[in-house]
């Protein structure tokens, strides 16, 4: 029996730790834990509830708007605004714009590394790589392009300063892919760094910049002299550009990997799944959302309702003081220092061991999966023909059953079909909002009333990028007085609860298949599938305490 | 804070890339709970600080093009911040200075003002107050900048922002 830890994990948001008890080469047991704290709720506290976006925006650059999303919404119910139309479509934009740009870097430059051997592109024929993008993608390149990128990787390996491609696993017997795949992945790896500016810039023309949008706030969107044809063709015309990358570029290759490594559409999946929704057509939500919301349990495709009410957060092995579980929006968890830390280091060996900074949450008790393929899953089964149709279409072309798509492959690809999907829509939201405007309606804020008489409680619950994002807020006197985040890293990362059951990537790792405990491969792919982002991840709130909390990074 | 030390300690140069390193950032805002810090407070040195939240990648390659070609690191301001891009006040380069000039100012989002593009200072720009090149580079290959949005600056590139230009839709 051997333990192995990968701290931290590359090639992901945030800091990470992995554990991992392997036997007779697969894993037996697994701990996930989140290594840093930086109290985001406790400093939202006291403060003007307006301000609360553009500090929660923070949490990350990498999923950036969609936390100003969330936490307009939330302070929006607590005062019970309803936004404007114009102001629902521009953040429809873009939302869509932040996953159109999300969703591919994740797979290129986060996660395909764990599937194309960067080395073995280096053996690659040209002529046949050019004959292959020809099979197979939608954008094929000719021999002369392939030579040049050949000369191109082999000049940087050469170098001996390998940068992102440094210390990595290359040659690892778990990459299947032919040098020809590989040297069309690398290649479509540097198309997406290229491409990537150009979707970052669709979110800036509403939201004034990539990271961290400035064109929210509670009441609507900023954006009023700028709806204009100017705007709203570069909108459209970076849209169709995108549009064509994800369906000539990202999909074709996601399909790639799926067909060359298919036993991985059996290893790596979880039962329970939890979608909030998103992407209101009207003011009903969540009855509009384009997106729905929805539950999945024990694996069946059955739509299960959602009660916000039976969400729950247990710390029994996180590094807060006991307590039973509680509803975030009443939480009084208070977080571990001094002596009781114990220098923060995880101890995943004692029966109540605590390892981690991040908080179990549970629907009704169970582990909950939350992402894209959540979104896929409750889609298909709730009613957005245009997922379902797509998802049968893919299994079809691979020759797989639906229960493909509860595993490490299926989370990959269930990301590239929302994407698609997701981008595909936002052009008629995009058409839209030009009707409103030709009819002569340019609304994109509701007034409302702020001030020391201001009392309210509310939540704002959003279906983004990585899956369930949830923000409460209690607003008294017209200042925060209390603010709660539950992302869905949290979800998806956090650890072991009270009554002993794992989390979804801990429970995910159970039983993947390790080749060589030292190069563990295999166990960054699936904790790779789930896309995390742990700044956001880790959260406390604290009302009362003025102690200095000591952290330790990994 | 051990690896910043040791790395810091003869580099040639330092360079500080957005306001968590150049000034402690949002974990740092009150009552910083964690105890965030600059770099320059933890190795006890001045950095070069390309300061905002988030910076404005140009500004940092240009940096960083300046110390390659000219073989030394550009004038700075006393924070650290390179002069050629926060020489100057948002408000001096700003498109809607006219209107300030003119007292054409946005009273409540979505009114009058907003519609045509009016200034505002008065639901809270803080432009006035910081040090940026934004209103001349703007952000994402110049795509956009926050008043390009009808969105007030909120003075991120000023350090401890978060505690001094706050509340952002009041004006100071």
């Amino acid at each position: 029996m051997a333990r192995v830890v990968v701290d931290p994990i590359p090639r992901i948001e945030g800091h990470l730790r992995i554990e991992v008890e392997i036997e007779n080469g697969k894993v037996k047991d697994a701990w996930s834990s989140g290594t840093l704290f930086r109290g985001l709720e406790i400093i939202l506290q006291g403060r003007d509830p307006r301000d609360a976006h553009l500090i929660t925006q923070r949490s990350c650059g990498v999923c950036t708007l969609v936390h100003s999303l969330a936490s307009v919404r939330a302070v929006e119910d607590a005062l019970k605004i309803t936004v404007p139309p114009n102001a629902r479509i521009v953040r429809n934009l873009t939302h869509a714009a932040q996953n159109m740009h999300d969703h591919p870097v994740h797979f290129y430059q986060l996660c395909a590394l764990d599937w194309v051997d960067v080395v073995s592109a280096l053996k690659a024929d040209p002529k046949k790589t050019a004959d292959l993008s020809a099979a197979v993608s939608g954008r094929p390149q000719p021999k002369k392009y392939y030579e040049e990128l050949k000369g191109k990787l082999k000049a940087f390996v050469d170098s001996g300063q390998l940068g992102p491609f440094a210390n990595a696993y290359w040659g690892h017997p778990a990459y299947k892919l032919p040098p020809e795949a590989n040297l069309m992945a690398v290649g479509h790896y540097l198309d997406n760094l290229r491409q990537q500016v150009h979707a970052a810039q669709m979110t800036a023309i509403w939201g004034a910049k990539n990271p961290h949008l400035q064109g929210h706030l509670p009441g609507g969107v900023t954006v009023l002299e700028q709806l204009n044809a100017d705007r709203i063709s570069e909108y459209l015309y970076k849209l169709k550009n995108q549009i064509a990358f994800i369906e000539e570029v990202y999909i074709p290759d996601v399909l790639a990997v799926a067909k060359f490594y298919k036993g991985w559409t059996k290893i790596g999946g979880n039962k329970n799944f939890l979608a909030y929704g998103d992407f209101p057509e009207s003011e009903k939500e969540p009855e509009s959302f384009y997106f729905p919301r929805g539950i999945i349990m024990d694996g069946k495709l059955q739509l299960v309702q959602v009660d916000p009410k039976k969400i729950t957060e247990d710390v029994t092995h996180s590094w807060y003081e006991n307590s039973e579980p509680l509803h975030p929006s009443v939480g009084v968890t208070k977080p571990l220092s001094g002596d009781a830390l114990k220098g923060a280091i995880p101890d995943t060996k004692a029966k109540d061991g605590k390892y981690t900074w991040m908080k179990a949450p549970r629907y009704d008790g169970k582990a909950m999966e939350v992402g894209p393929l959540a979104q896929c899953l409750v889609s298909y089964v709730g009613g957005n023909k245009e997922i379902k149709d797509t998802v049968d279409g893919v299994l079809k072309k691979l020759e797989v059953g639906p229960e493909a798509l509860f595993s490490t492959i299926g989370r990959i690809g269930a990301r590239a079909i929302k994407c698609l999907i997701n981008a595909k829509i936002a052009e008629k939201w995009t058409m839209d909002l030009i009707e409103n405007i030709k009819k002569g309606d340019t609304k994109t804020f509701t007034s409302y009333k702020l001030d020391e008489s201001t009392n309210g409680m509310g939540m704002g619950l959003n279906d983004v990028a990585r899956g369930s994002l949830g923000h409460w807020v209690n607003i008294e006197k017209g200042k925060i007085k209390n603010y709660q985040q539950v992302v869905p890293s949290t979800w998806n990362l956090g650890p072991t609860d009270g009554k002993g059951q794992k989390g979804p990537v801990e429970n995910a790792l159970i039983g993947t298949p390790v080749a060589d405990p030292k190069k563990p491969l295999e166990i960054l792919r699936t904790v790779h599938s789930f896309d995390p982002c742990i700044a956001c991840a880790v959260h406390v709130i604290d009302p009362k305490t003025n102690e200095v909390y000591k952290f330790r990074v990994s | 804070m051990e690896i910043a030390k040791d790395v810091c300690g003869n580099a040639a140069a330092t360079i500080c890339v957005g306001n968590c390193a150049c000034s402690g950032g949002v974990q740092a805002a009150k009552p910083n709970p964690t105890e965030a810090k600059s770099v320059s407070a933890v190795i006890g040195k001045g950095t070069v600080n390309i300061e905002g939240c988030p910076p404005n990648a140009d500004n940092m390659v240009a940096t960083v093009v300046h110390y390659l070609l000219l073989g030394k690191l550009p004038a700075c301001d006393d924070l650290g911040r390179p002069l050629f891009a926060y020489g100057y006040l948002i408000h001096d380069n700003c498109p809607r200075r006219g209107h300030f000039e003119n007292d054409e100012f946005v009273k409540e989002f979505g009114d009058e003002g907003a519609l045509k593009g009016w200034c505002l200072y008065k639901v809270g720009c803080k432009g006035p107050e910081t040090y940026n090149n934004c209103p001349i580079i703007k952000w994402n290959q110049g795509t956009n900048w926050p008043i390009g949005a009808g969105h007030p600056c909120i003075g991120c590139s000023q350090p401890k922002f978060w505690d001094e230009m706050s509340p952002f839709y009041v004006q100071k």
